[in-house]
């Protein structure tokens, strides 16, 4: 053990010392926060343009964020973000971000793909809070790939329980229920895109 | 190496283990460790922070008025926190991405001030960044060892590894919060009966 002599603790010394700790700790913060800014929006936007390149079947050539339509949800209390996807010029895709407020860590977001035809071509999870282990499954495989390559239009668009076409992960329907309701929002975000072109 | 850095070092790994005999920093401990990846994240994470904390404030401990001392050293890892915090944001998105919101919670992990207060805020640089490490690497150790109970019985997985089929139907309950206080309440058992064979 080393002495243990500080300084003593005059109301002066207090204050000059908390001032000086808080500041310097200010600074680094200032400094750390400018040098991350970069990467940390570089990094949310390769995983949104990774999660666009996913879920889109066709090949495109074009930032399908610079062209970014915003809409508001059929109930009018969200906003839903469409990029479209294009080769040489022409669209051949629609990627659409959605969320869900009824996933059981409260809000779920989604990047949902189209094919020109409205066939659903997959989604993947961008943002969520569930249950890991459980809730976390409908990001998985096996239960993700229900949404590929299907016509909404022309099934039952729900979970089995509720008398639907869509397996539930064991253990989590309601998490299942939200990717439903998402993917389901991004549908009539695409139906209302596309009959207004 | 002479024997009180030696000890200074080792006495977090097993003897005073953060997690499996303090039980200091409970609520990472059972909150992030449904994975064993996640568990050594949230070491890591801690060991990094604890090694800052304690280099810093073992060097300014002259300066620092004894009346204020907590809030300054609160200030100090709350600082380094969030350093952490956005660097892992910037660098480690993925691992960044599932360890969420118990990065912040660093700041009140009761091992880090308890260090700075017991430890840094009484010895020398060097001894403090001993003490760090021993500590950092036990609490490690125990996220580690606990994440890797929980995702065998509540995923039938390795580190991410699945050794079980598709449709097997591991344990749930260990990876939910319950199972998180009983596989704890297990791994404690058998450290302590351990620690008293030895004896």
């Amino acid at each position: 053990m080393t002495d243990k002599k500080t300084l003593p603790s005059t109301l002066f010394n207090m204050a000059l010392i908390l001032t000086i700790v808080a500041g310097i700790s200010a600074l680094i913060l200032a400094y750390v926060h400018e040098t991350t800014k970069g990467p940390i929006q570089k990094a949310k936007d390769l995983r949104e343009m990774q999660a666009v390149a996913e879920v889109v079947a066709e090949k495109f050539d074009n930032n399908p964020f610079a062209e970014k339509t915003v809409i508001t949800a059929a109930d009018g209390n969200g906003r839903l973000e469409l990029y479209p996807t294009r080769l040489n010029g022409i669209i051949n895709g629609m990627a659409i971000k959605t969320y869900t407020n009824k996933a059981f860590g409260g809000r779920m977001e989604l990047i949902v793909g189209f094919s020109l035809d409205g066939r659903l071509t997959g989604y993947k999870v961008i943002d969520h809070k569930e249950t890991p282990g459980l809730g976390t499954k409908v990001i998985e495989e096996k239960f993700s790939s229900q949404f590929r390559n299907i016509y909404p239009s022309y099934m039952n668009f729900k979970v089995r329980q509720d008398g639907g076409d869509i397996d539930a992960v064991t253990a989590a329907t309601i998490s299942s229920r939200a990717v439903i309701d998402a993917v389901q929002r991004a549908i009539d975000a695409y139906n209302k895109f596309s009959a207004g072109n | 190496m002479d024997k009180t850095s030696y000890e200074n070092l080792t006495r977090g790994l097993i003897r005073e283990n953060p997690t499996f005999v303090m039980l200091l920093g409970m609520c990472p401990t059972l909150g992030v460790t449904t994975s064993a990846s996640n568990g050594v994240g949230m070491g890591l994470a801690t060991l990094f922070v604890l090694i800052l904390s304690n280099i810093a404030i073992s060097a300014v401990k002259r300066i620092i008025p004894d009346m204020v001392r907590i809030p300054c050293y609160i200030v100090i890892i709350a600082s380094f926190v969030t350093v952490v915090d956005l660097l892992m944001a910037a660098y480690l998105p993925a691992l960044h991405a599932r360890l969420g919101i118990f990065i912040p919670l660093i700041v009140v992990n009761c091992i880090i001030l308890g260090r700075a207060e017991a430890f840094a805020s009484k010895n020398n640089i060097y001894q403090s960044v001993l003490d760090a490490v021993g500590m950092g690497l036990g609490f490690t150790l125990g996220l580690t060892s606990l994440g890797i109970v929980r995702e065998i019985l509540g995923a039938g997985s390795i580190f991410g590894w699945s050794f079980l089929g598709e449709n097997a139907d591991p344990v749930l309950l260990f990876i939910m919060p319950p199972g998180a206080f009983m596989a704890l309440a297990g791994l404690i058992m058998l450290v302590n009966k351990l620690r008293r064979a030895k004896q």
